[in-house]
């Protein structure tokens, strides 16, 4: 393995982190979106406000990460997809300034009006923003972002069959993941009824997540050949990991065994993540661009890896006793 | 033909650059001087036994929670306007100036964390120990600005790397690209000014409710805290400022000559308040001969380097601009130091803040003036700087982006964060409105009894609406 290869493994892990974290949190905002009106849907969102109060900034530096890693190790792949991915790139960005904003601001709001608008905003973004990067995702993999500035099109490289697959993709899971987190979490607050709720939910997302994913390989087989034979060919144990994984949790929660179904949630998203890459690899812009002729220079590699590893050695800790003390509800939200 | 289709887009591109990071600017301050000022404030509630103080912690944590919420957001609107609006610039210098940012992002990481921990801990880690959870705060703040502000630094003074024949970049040497020659001037000038804008902001608003009649302890505390900090601070800006604009005059002459309205290199050079710059020098400020030069070395001998030294296309736009805007900096600055003068004698002489209305009405005013100030230096270091995004390496016209409808996005930021920041302001307003009239829940005393879980407070029947 190359030192490019292992900074690739770098940007892959913050990936991970940023779907599965990220994406939870993005999932919270759809169910608080769709939780209704009347004291349930008060409930259902006190809960997700206190399950990712003190997580949710967190959860997004992931994204920073993943940016600063690609523009520094990968600078010309981080200018193509940027440039020719203009539009949903700029709609996510706004996405994400309006979840942002209805998030901090619903608790403090002076009204119940201002906290409805910025529940919505919080709930309606929390949607746009995961579609609009799967989009993104979608124009990677299906080879519609060439090198240089703005040489793809502007438009169908992510208005296209792949890209839309994979936007809706990414919000399923996101969904999927957030259900399965809130269950763990509602049970943490000794709520039985929210607790159903969420497995019943839960068990909805995880069977569309499971038929975009099938519907997916159709989708691969016809418009993102090489991802597609990737897929099957040296990743399929990856995905057959997903799949398995997938299926483990719709058994736990049909049981009502709780315990394993977060991580097996985890894994199945973590799984998936890492078949794009097997698929993908050795390419970081598929049949376009490889990981090593896209490679910072080697001391800027090194210094990657330097800085992952004293990241590994602070933030992690810290992120441990971050969640350790969110999970012991040692932390606890305050209204203003 | 791309490179008019390119250039179409430069003005655009600017434009929301300049304005996406003015705003954001604002909120990195505050995220980088906030913590400091509620540490404060907690080290002297806990030392004292002081309840007032440590309820002044408690809010001003609060609020530091909007601003970094606000600002995290702003923050990452700009990474991606790193691959939005500059593609060419970051796509071939990431991997040079990518390394500070990898380092930042450890930081601006570890801030997050515990800045989460030490405002959701107030009910249940209690005493010194949740103190120390705001310690890291404080210190990746310092941190975190270091990294990015080293980075506009390079941009300034580019080193540690070799530009090949076709433009790629070779041998990147990352030591030599984080202490770059202006980080010892531009970084120590950007902390301090985050903390003054901190501390004249967070002044200025108790001030205003002195003025209203509000005198008690609470605001009293709120002023003294951050003014102290402040007037301290000032000169020391005072002297670092100087020490950056002579490294300027020599390092990026240009610059300096714009900022001055130096046309022609010669010594004795005067140095003018105000007024607007022409190719024949400055119209209409007020003059004063020499000082130019000796400002620059310490002898009106000096010679000072002039904007014809480099071809037209080669010097910055807008020198009145520039001109006006280094003023109003050093202005600022210089009245600052005179508000802590005179908050300095007052208190040597009476043990007290002034009370009279004109010293609470400057100390008023200074919050905005050091946004002013702020905004003013950030206009000097990046139009000065032009036409070049990297100094003397390359154009900024050659770094925007290819793609098209950057107005649009322009139009819409505009928007956007006019709304976000009327929000925040008239949440933070609802927030001091609140706490004054007292519709404070028990629980939300500093390290009272926790509130528990949701629901365990919701009644498990009926509405809680």
């Amino acid at each position: 393995m190359s030192t490019a290869d292992a900074v690739a493994g770098v940007l892959w892990v913050g990936v991970t982190l940023y779907a599965v974290f990220g994406g939870a949190d993005f999932g919270a905002g759809f169910w608080s979106l769709f939780a209704g009106g009347g004291e349930r849907g008060t409930r259902v969102r006190a809960l997700i406000d206190w399950a990712i109060g003190p997580v949710w900034e967190s959860n997004h530096v992931w994204l920073i990460f993943v940016l600063v890693v690609l523009w520094t190790a990968f600078s010309a792949a981080f200018a193509a997809i940027f440039s020719t991915l203009f539009i949903p790139l700029s709609l996510a960005a706004l996405g994400i300034v309006l979840r942002g904003a209805g998030f901090a601001f619903h608790k403090l709001a002076p009204s119940d009006r201002e906290r409805r608008v910025s529940q919505a905003l919080f709930g309606v973004s929390s949607l746009l923003t995961p579609f609009f990067m799967g989009t993104v995702v979608g124009a990677i993999a299906s080879g519609r972002v060439p090198l240089g500035n703005a040489e793809g099109d502007p438009v169908t490289s992510w208005l296209n069959g792949v890209s839309l697959l994979i936007g809706a993709l990414f919000v399923a899971t996101s969904v999927y993941l957030a259900a399965v987190f809130l269950v763990s979490d509602s049970r943490r607050t000794g709520d039985v009824e929210l607790e159903r709720y969420f497995t019943a939910r839960a068990l909805g997302a995880a069977v569309a997540a499971g038929v975009l994913a099938v519907a997916g390989i159709f989708v691969f087989r016809a418009d993102a050949r090489y991802i597609y034979d990737g897929l099957v060919g040296e990743a399929l144990p990856l995905v057959i990991v997903s799949a398995v994984c997938g299926l483990g949790v719709l058994a736990l929660l049909r049981r009502g065994a709780h315990r394993g179904a977060r991580v097996l949630a985890v894994g199945a998203v973590a799984a998936v993540i890492w078949a794009w890459g097997a698929a993908q690899y050795p390419y970081l812009l598929p049949e376009k661009l490889t990981i090593s002729a896209g490679a910072a220079d080697h001391d800027t590699l090194i210094e990657i890896l330097i800085v992952f590893g004293v990241a590994v050695l602070l933030v992690l800790p810290a992120l441990g006793l971050l969640y350790v003390l969110s999970q012991r509800s040692m932390l606890e939200e305050e209204g203003g | 033909m791309t490179t008019l289709g390119a250039s179409g887009e430069l003005l655009p591109a600017r434009s929301q650059m300049a304005f996406t990071l003015g705003f954001h600017i604002i909120l990195a301050c505050l995220g980088v001087g906030f913590p400091a000022m509620m540490l404060i404030a907690n080290y002297i509630g806990l030392r004292r036994k002081d309840p007032v103080a440590l309820e002044l912690a408690q809010r001003w944590s609060k609020v530091a929670a909007v601003t970094f919420a606000v600002g995290a957001v702003t923050g990452t609107v700009l990474s991606f306007e790193f691959g939005l609006l500059w593609p060419e610039f970051t796509g071939r210098f990431g991997e040079v100036f990518g390394v500070l940012f990898t380092i930042e992002g450890i930081f601006f990481f570890l801030e997050a964390i515990f800045l989460t921990i030490y405002i959701f801990g107030w009910k249940r880690l209690g005493g010194w120990k949740h103190f120390w959870t705001g310690v890291p705060v404080a210190i990746c703040g310092i941190g975190g600005a270091f990294s990015v502000v080293a980075v506009n630094a390079w941009m300034n003074q580019p080193q540690g790397f070799t530009l090949g024949a076709d433009g790629a970049v070779t041998d990147v040497d990352p030591l030599e690209v984080i202490f770059n020659p202006a980080v010892p001037y531009e970084v120590p000038h950007m902390i301090l000014a985050a903390y003054l804008v901190t501390c004249f902001l967070v002044a200025s608003v108790y001030a205003v409710g002195m003025l209203r009649g509000r005198r008690d302890r609470h605001h009293r505390l709120g002023l003294l805290i951050p003014l102290t900090v402040g007037c301290i601070l000032a000169p020391i800006q005072f002297m670092v400022g100087d020490t950056a604009a002579r490294e300027i005059a020599k390092d990026q002459p240009i610059k300096f000559a714009a900022m001055e309205c130096v046309q022609h290199t010669h010594s004795d050079v005067t140095e003018y308040i105000g007024g607007r710059c022409t190719e024949d020098g400055i119209k209409g400020g007020i003059g004063i001969p020499g000082l130019d030069s000796w400002l620059v070395g310490f002898s009106t001998d000096t010679e000072v380097t002039g904007l014809d030294t480099v071809p037209a296309k080669d010097r910055p736009p807008a020198n009145t601009l520039l001109h006006l805007a280094f003023d109003a900096m050093v202005g600022i600055g210089t009245a600052l130091i005179g508000l802590g003068l005179w908050f300095g004698i007052a208190w040597w002489r009476r043990r007290d803040i002034p009370q009279t209305k004109w010293f609470l009405r400057a100390v008023a005013v200074s919050g905005v003036g050091t946004i002013l100030a702020l905004e003013s230096g950030w206009i000097v270091t990046e139009v000065g700087r032009q036409p070049w995004i990297v100094y003397e390496v390359m154009r900024t016209e050659e770094a925007v982006t290819g793609a098209s409808g950057i107005w649009v996005t322009f139009g819409i930021a505009v928007v956007l964060y006019a709304a976000l920041g009327t929000a925040a302001i008239l949440i933070l307003r609802s927030m001091a409105r609140r706490w004054r009239e007292g519709e404070i829940p028990d629980d939300e005393v500093p390290y009272g009894p926790s509130a528990g879980a949701p629901a365990a407070t919701a009644p498990i029947t009926g509405g809680s609406e």
